[in-house]
């Protein structure tokens, strides 16, 4: 499926004719400003907190600076022909993400409850290991397709994954998401690197099935059905999803796997029944579980009424939160413009402001537009990613890097949703914004897949070899 | 695969854009409403984000504030606080504020519109908002005099001072008191504590409430002014020294019950004047029910009962009731069965005879300043009624100074100074069980006739002696003291 003969991709960018531009000078051009603006906002921070340049400015940009240079390098090296554009918007938003924490860190309320103080630093280190990490992928996976390999493999490792969290005396039950483990000092997010290895095993498995799936069908009400067999494979995926949402209580989590399911299936099969069957089963899945899981109808209960939960919790009732209320006196505090930068009181929204809530903190002090520039920068993310889809040549490279933005978009919507109020709230955290190592490290890792699909995409075909016989060929001889 | 993909996009583009749109809901929509919700406290931490202005009695200001931990940046701080609380009110960090701390909150922090033009123009030049004054009426001697002699007297009680001519409040205490810097931050160790000490179910003296303004006692025989006033408004008495038609005993109309009066008076058919003079229950008791309920009704709205008052402080409306059977009515014109007066009432009927039949309505604040001092608004004086007419105010005028020169009010009398007033002593409780309430109310007048002062002065010692308890007694001299304050002051 090269862009010879496929005339309806011939428009899009990435696809290029042999010889196009690698674009690595366009991508070094955005990183400078992905490197410049957070250097300024940690700056507002610190002019704004206490009057004046904040010390670790300098230390503070060389890194961020370095570990964009090392993720440019190793692009330039590794992928040259890779989308211009996602290196920098990762860079952007992780720098800012690493501003805001370092501005909660600040906060002497946050850190006299213990959510904040040194979250800065460590998370700079995350960084480095994400890019680390997204250096290492960009080395070893010379070959998105190898990953097809390993499809079965990575099945068993997606289940390990998503199942660490309910081995007892690894998982931890943080107000009442059972989404994490401690190892040390460290509490790990497995489903963050789940999300990737299931993209992979949802790629190979419904690159070899999607004959399969979408032929051997009745129809139905203008539906196409599938067989009875052919409907194991979302029947399991659907229950490992409820089981998820039963034992680990997040209805995020769940969301998010099934729903990347569904979307490859989709893309796969090309028959919308999927889509019916996705959303029809989704919402008996969430119904039925809310029904008798406890923890899932508070989240319910807190996202209808937020200022009953707010009431609740302040009378000292346990289990409630006033956390929903907050980050909407914070989005509502910031307003049209904002507060600005370290002048707003995010900080009230107390436990978890530096992650799952970080949002609210943008929505304060940078107020509408700086949010909805923030969401447009993951908007874009996404849409490079889909692009890098409609570019991959192989059927495995699409599936992939369709999973992978597919569920880089759910996950956006579904935290910027619970926080802004629009969905109930979930355990997870904005990728490369909120404060939390596994988050970073592994969409550092999501990208560095998508980068190796569209340097693929867009590499340019090698030349035709020399055909012997061509001359002959075109000899008319008489 | 590509047409499932474009779907998938435009799928992904859906969810941002819902995103974008709930952004803008919350954030430009519904952003005003949730910035000034009372809960979020935001709303307090900018409250608290400047120094609060001032409240100032006589060119000084009577608060302060003091920075605080914690991200509520200043406190409001009193001095005397206790003398002043009935004028201030408190504001805290945790409990929010009252009267005129909350009434003014607008100028005190700065956030009152008349503030915004000068707000720009501070936050163009960088400088940071400040509050504007609060300047108020009182009278810091008065204050002092009225407020030391309830303490020295040590019973609860209150003091309502007046001047006659504009209706500013020269003195409003309240006793027992409390201080408002003991509550006015949110430490739950220290302002906690005290705000639960302060509570009435805690403290059975209720110290925070402001007796002057918001509690109405039976007014007892210093009711017998306006009843008089309402004999001669209404015509049934021409004159002060006009023998009244007064039987001894007097058996109440349309009942078998002597109204009797406290000891063995000469109020047989005697004038107003030595009625007044001796606290006749007989005579007063008669001229309300000759008159009948409309009647004194109406003399007492006149005068203000009623209704509620706004100084801009709210006073509670004083009670005269209607539709009552004519021995009520007697009984309610000597001031017991329902009616019932706040001490500012009571001051109200003084000022009013005294301002020649004219009842200038209270006032206690004078100006509101810009932090710059700059005058925001100015209260002018402002007529509430006309109750009685110049000639009747003065008649009734020289039957109070009877009482003061000659009678139970001997005890105001002020050397070099003419001093008008009306002892009481209200009954109250179950069949008078409990220790009446002992009033005073009078004014002082200069020599040109005019009034500078007029006072209510109201004592509930639930200690002291049955005996001991008369207006004349314990709540005169307060009055007095007050008076010569104010009279020293204008000279």
């Amino acid at each position: 499926m090269s862009s010879t003969t496929n005339p309806s991709t011939q428009h899009t960018s990435t696809i290029g004719a042999i010889g196009a531009p690698s674009r690595r000078n366009t991508e070094l051009a955005l990183l400078v400003f992905a490197v410049v603006i957070p250097v300024f906002a940690y700056a507002n921070v610190g002019l704004a907190l206490d009057d004046e340049v904040p010390a670790g400015l300098l230390s503070y940009g060389l890194g961020l600076g370095l570990l964009a240079g090392v993720g440019h390098l190793a692009v330039r090296k590794f992928a040259p022909y890779a989308d211009p554009l996602m290196l920098p918007l990762a860079t952007l938003l992780n720098g800012l993400g690493l501003v805001a924490i370092w501005r909660l860190d600040q906060s002497e309320l946050l850190q006299k409850i213990g959510q904040a103080g040194t979250a800065a630093p460590r998370q700079l280190m995350y960084t480095a290991m994400g890019i680390a990490l997204f250096v290492g992928v960009l080395i070893f996976l010379k070959d998105h397709r190898v990953l097809q390999r390993y499809t079965y493999i990575s099945m068993l490792g997606a289940l390990f994954l998503l199942l660490l969290p309910l081995v007892p005396g690894l998982g931890r039950n943080i107000y009442g998401a059972k989404i994490w483990i401690q190892v040390g000092s460290f509490s790990i997010q497995p489903g963050e690197f789940a999300k990737i290895v299931l993209a992979v095993f949802f790629a190979g498995y419904l690159m070899v099935k999607r004959d399969a799936l979408a032929l051997a069908s009745r129809r139905f009400m203008g539906l196409y059905l599938p067989r009875g067999r052919d409907l194991g494979p979302i029947l399991v995926v659907w229950m490992v999803s409820i089981l998820i949402l039963v034992f680990e209580t997040d209805l995020g989590t769940s969301l998010l796997f099934f729903g990347m399911f569904v979307i490859m299936l989709y893309v796969a099969t090309e028959r919308t029944s999927w889509i019916v069957f996705g959303l029809l089963m989704s919402a008996v899945g969430a119904v039925g579980v809310a029904s008798f899981e406890p923890h899932i109808q508070q989240r319910v209960d807190a996202w209808l009424d937020p200022m009953k939960e707010y009431t609740l919790s302040r009378a000292g009732v346990g289990g409630h939160s006033e956390q929903a209320m907050q980050a909407l006196w914070a989005f509502g505090s910031g307003g049209t413009l904002g507060t600005g930068w370290g002048q707003g009181h995010s900080e009230l929204i107390r436990f978890a402001a530096n992650s799952d809530f970080i949002l609210a903190t943008f929505g304060e002090e940078l107020g509408l537009a700086g949010l909805m520039a923030l969401l447009l920068l993951y908007a874009l993310i996404v849409e490079r990613g889909v692009r890098t889809a409609l570019a991959a040549r192989d059927p495995f490279g699409k599936l992939l890097a369709i999973g992978l933005s597919g569920a880089f978009a759910l996950q956006v919507f579904v935290v910027a949703g619970g926080v802004m109020g629009l969905i109930p709230l979930t355990g997870m955290t904005m990728p490369f914004l909120a404060y939390g190592g596994s988050s970073v490290i592994a969409n550092w890792a999501l990208i560095g897949i998508l980068l190796r699909i569209s340097d693929t995409a867009r590499r340019p075909a090698p030349a035709p070899a020399a055909n012997p016989d061509a001359e002959m060929t075109q000899v008319v001889r008489p | 695969m590509n047409k499932p993909l474009r779907r998938i996009a435009i799928f992904c583009g859906l969810l941002i854009l819902t995103l974008l749109i709930r952004d803008n809901w919350l954030q430009y929509v519904q952003a005003d409403e949730l910035r000034t919700d009372e809960n979020n406290r935001r709303v307090a931490i900018e409250r608290y984000a400047s120094p609060r202005g001032d409240i100032i009695v006589g060119g000084e200001p009577i608060t302060g504030h003091t920075t605080t931990k914690g991200d509520f940046k200043y406190k409001r701080t009193y001095k005397d606080g206790a003398m002043w609380a009935p004028v201030t009110g408190f504001v805290s960090q945790a409990f929010g504020a009252n009267q005129l701390e909350s009434i003014e909150d607008g100028i005190l922090t700065g956030n009152d519109d008349r503030l915004f033009f000068r707000n720009t123009l501070d936050m163009l030049t960088g400088k940071n908002k400040e509050g504007g004054n609060v300047v108020t009426t009182l009278n810091a001697a008065a204050q002092k005099a009225a407020y030391e002699g309830l303490k020295k007297q040590g019973g609860k009680g209150s003091v309502v001072a007046l001047e006659p001519s504009t209706g500013k409040i020269l003195a409003l205490a309240s006793f027992p008191s409390y201080d408002p810097s003991t509550i006015a931050g949110d430490s739950l160790d220290t302002d906690a504590e005290a705000w639960k000490k302060l509570q009435k179910k805690n403290n059975p003296d209720d110290p925070m409430l402001n007796r002057a303004l918001r509690e109405v006692y039976p007014p007892g025989s210093t009711f017998k002014v306006l009843t008089a006033a309402a004999a001669l408004e209404h015509g049934l008495v021409d004159d002060a020294d006009q023998k009244t038609d007064t039987p001894l005993p007097w058996i109440m109309t349309g009942t078998r019950t002597e109204l009797k009066n406290d000891g063995d008076l000469p109020c047989k058919d005697a004038t107003l004047r030595e009625a007044l003079r001796v606290s006749c229950n007989t005579v007063f008791g008669k001229v309300g029910a000759d008159l009948g309920n409309d009647k004194m009704l109406e003399t007492a709205k006149k005068f203000g009962f009623t209704e509620e008052q706004f100084t801009p402080v709210r006073a509670s409306a004083s009670v005269f009731s209607d539709n009552m059977e004519p021995s009520q009515v007697a009984l309610s014109s000597i001031g017991q069965f329902n009616t019932a007066a706040t001490p500012l009432q009571m001051a109200m009927v003084s000022a009013a005879v005294a301002n020649n039949g004219t009842l200038m309505k209270p006032y206690m604040v004078d100006e509101l300043q810009a932090p710059n001092l700059d005058t925001i608004e100015k209260t002018d004086p402002e007529t509430l009624s006309e109750p009685m007419s110049a000639k009747n105010a003065q008649i009734l005028q020289s039957m109070m100074e009877t009482v003061v020169n000659d009678g139970t009010g001997r005890n105001a009398q002020i050397p070099g100074v003419t001093v008008g007033g009306k002892t009481g002593t209200a009954q109250h409780g179950e069949n008078n069980s409990k220790n009446p309430y002992a009033w005073f109310i009078s004014y002082a007048k200069g020599d040109d006739g005019s009034s500078p002062v007029a006072v209510a002065v109201v004592i509930e010692d639930e200690n002291a002696v049955r005996g001991d308890i008369s207006g004349g007694g314990l709540a005169a001299p307060i009055a007095k003291s007050v008076m010569e304050a104010v009279v020293k002051g204008k000279r």
